[in-house]
């Protein structure tokens, strides 16, 4: 069982539901960046979801595009997002998914790539522009090397596709709240909880869903059919707005633990 | 080397050999898949090739003539010029014949709004004219840096009522410009067409519109052979995202005495970083949902691209073309700003004809090579566009001075 599989029969033992929190890589500084990491697994985050930064973020919105300016401009890298998530490993055992454009996984080598993030302790891989009919890419070196190959279903894709693609993948499915890109949203649209449903009864996997997911009440409402809400944006504004400020973690954590408060069934 | 089979390609997941392909977000793939299936039912109906060749004859002009360039050809002392004159098709590149395809196409899909990114501008006028005449709501996303460079365009889109959106990210120019377009169509996409100017981008897009384009190489052929007999020597192109040279290339590509050479933008020199040779300097990569070749540091970011033109300012390029280099059936070369400058000079002066920036790099690179052919071989130059809305960069660069003389 990998470590984000414990996680999901963790909570549906407990009946709970999970808190899936993205940073990026680097942002605002790689020994920072370490710092918000611990405090988002110290807040309650049950899975990380550590963005590699990439120069054209094409699926994200203004938040995830600055947080990767600053992270790009500070020097990170694949390679060393990599150590990041070894640092991190060393005192947290919350299971990692590397998150990434396709092109920055390429250009170091898939093999490797995946192979260096096995053996830094990271626990998936989610590519976001390699869609299913790409998947043969990068998919079976992931899962050689150990790791859950988080597939993403999205409004558009349609039940059968759907199936198709959490067919292919482990570890949970990344379903996309709205047609759109990544960013703050005052609510969800209205159809998620129904949709959601309907995906829940049909795919195995745990359902994760993100996109536009930005405070305590609408973490809870994402997660009424599924198994964890993702929260992107909304935490890398934190940082955004603490950036080096050694109080900037405790703010995360504080931030986090209302998130996952929201989320906690009476 | 592979043999490069060019009736098969792409294959069914876009493939052209290693490159192409579908890299986007999963929002974007019905629509891929749905822009395919109308594509290839409307490439089999026989209405729409009617409705789309009326419109190509009758609104853009077309056939666009060939023109032997004479005057140009004596200065030389080398092959002979042949020129395919582009820049004469209604809005005054080749741009319009992919616009009037995917637009009709958009109309066949029933999509009401039609977004496009822009470089030099020729491809967001050409949307924005096929949106007026077809009644679809436009939106042209530029790079600010661009809307600069490109005023004129600029105010001939807003007069054609379409929305030009400014984009301030990254390098401000075509890459950031289809970035946001990207990002509007998986916002929008249920609603909206992306009407992809160039043969760059996810599959369908680098078949369609070489097929759209493929008019320019149809009828260049015909007219070449009516007006000088057999085959040219060499087919010259200059190559940003593709869409001309794939146009011109296609179908020359079986005819393999034909010589076909890419002209990309050296910028300020191959060696100085500063250029938009993606063919020649960059290394294979995935940019804009498509594997291709890439100008990229070695973590995988995208550097920024550098040329006086801001149409072939692109870190990227078409997919096909990748193929067609690896295999060896086209060449890629490269022309400094200011050789472009020199082939805009030239063919003002002994031509009457003012070429778009783009195109005065095929123009360059077109005289370069004559010069070493013999009197009896002929070149053919894909003019892919005209220099109006470049007067006041090259005003800038040439300065007072040598205009005057």
């Amino acid at each position: 069982m990998s470590r984000i599989d414990a996680v999901f029969t963790g909570l549906k033992e407990r009946g709970e539901k999970g808190l899936v929190v993205y940073l990026t890589a680097g942002d605002p500084g790689a020994s920072s960046s370490l710092s918000y990491l611990r405090a988002a697994a110290d807040g309650g985050a049950d899975i990380l979801e550590v963005g590699i930064p990439f120069s054209d973020p094409t699926a994200d919105g203004p938040t995830i595009q600055a947080a990767s300016r600053r992270a790009l401009d500070g020097g990170m890298t694949p390679g060393r997002a990599l150590s990041l998530v070894s640092d991190f490993r060393k005192t947290h055992e919350t299971p990692v998914v590397l998150f990434g454009y396709y092109n920055p996984f390429l250009q170091y080598g898939i093999h490797r790539f995946c192979r260096d993030a096995g053996t830094a302790g990271a626990d998936g891989i989610l590519s976001v522009d390699l869609p299913f009919e790409e998947f043969d890419e990068m998919a079976p070196e992931a899962m050689r090397a150990g790791l859950d190959w988080i597939p993403l279903a999205s409004p558009t894709s349609g039940l059968p596709r759907i199936r198709r693609v959490a067919a292919r993948g482990s570890g949970f499915l990344y379903l996309i709240s709205v047609t759109g890109i990544t960013g703050v949203r005052k609510a969800l649209p209205p159809a998620v909880a129904a949709w959601t449903r309907e995906v829940k009864a049909r795919v195995s996997l745990p359902l994760a869903v993100g996109f536009g997911i930005s405070t305590p009440a609408m973490a809870r409402e994402a997660t009424r059919h599924a198994d964890a809400a993702v929260v992107g944006s909304a935490c890398v504004k934190v940082v955004e707005a603490n950036g080096a400020n050694r109080t900037g973690p405790e703010a995360l954590k504080r931030f986090i633990r209302s998130l996952k408060k929201g989320i906690e069934v009476e | 080397m592979r043999e490069y089979k060019s009736s098969k390609l792409p294959d069914q997941a876009g493939h052209f050999g290693p490159f192409g392909g579908r890299y986007v977000a999963e929002t974007l793939m019905t629509a891929l898949i749905e822009l395919e299936k109308a594509y290839r039912a409307a490439a089999k109906d026989r209405r729409f090739a009617a409705e789309l060749s009326d419109l190509l004859r009758n609104y853009a002009g077309r056939p666009t003539p060939l023109y032997f360039a004479r005057r140009l050809t004596e200065k030389l002392s080398g092959a002979r010029i042949f020129l395919k004159r582009e820049d004469l098709a209604h809005t005054g590149s080749h741009k319009i014949n992919n616009t009037l395809g995917q637009g009709l196409l958009a109309k066949r899909m029933g999509k009401k709004r039609v977004i496009a990114e822009t470089g030099a501008g020729q491809h967001g006028v050409a949307t924005a004219t096929v949106c007026a005449m077809m009644g679809m709501e436009c939106a042209v996303f530029m790079g600010s840096e661009d809307m600069k460079r490109q005023e004129l365009n600029v105010f001939r889109m807003r007069l054609l009522g379409a929305e030009v959106v400014p984009v301030e990210s990254g390098s401000r120019t075509l890459k950031d410009a289809m970035n946001e377009a990207l990002r509007d169509w998986v916002t929008n996409v249920r609603t909206t067409h992306y009407l992809i100017g160039s043969t760059a981008g996810p599959h369908p897009y680098p078949m369609m519109v070489r097929d759209f384009q493929s008019v320019i190489g149809k009828e260049a052929l015909r007219q070449f052979r009516d007006a000088a007999g057999g085959l040219p020597s060499a087919v010259v192109a200059c190559v940003g995202g593709g869409s001309n040279a794939m146009g011109i290339f296609t179908p020359f590509i079986p005819r393999k005495e034909v010589r076909l050479i890419g002209v990309e933008a050296a910028g300020q020199g191959l060696s100085s970083g500063r250029h938009g040779a993606t063919l020649c300097r960059g290394r294979v990569g995935v940019l804009h949902g498509s594997k291709s070749f890439v100008i990229q540091d070695n973590e995988g970011q995208i550097r920024e691209a550098h040329s006086i033109s801001a149409g072939l300012d692109y870190p990227g390029v078409g997919p096909e073309h990748a193929y067609l280099k690896t295999t060896g059936r086209a060449e890629y070369v490269a022309v400094t700003d200011e050789q472009a400058l020199g082939g805009f000079d030239a063919l003002s002066r002994h031509e009457g004809i003012l070429p778009a920036l783009e195109s005065s790099h095929a123009v360059a690179h077109g005289i370069r090579l004559a010069r070493r052919m013999r009197r009896s071989e002929r070149i053919l130059i894909n003019l892919s566009g005209r220099g109006d809305k470049d007067i006041t960069i090259i005003e800038g660069a040439l300065g007072g001075g040598r205009v005057a003389h």
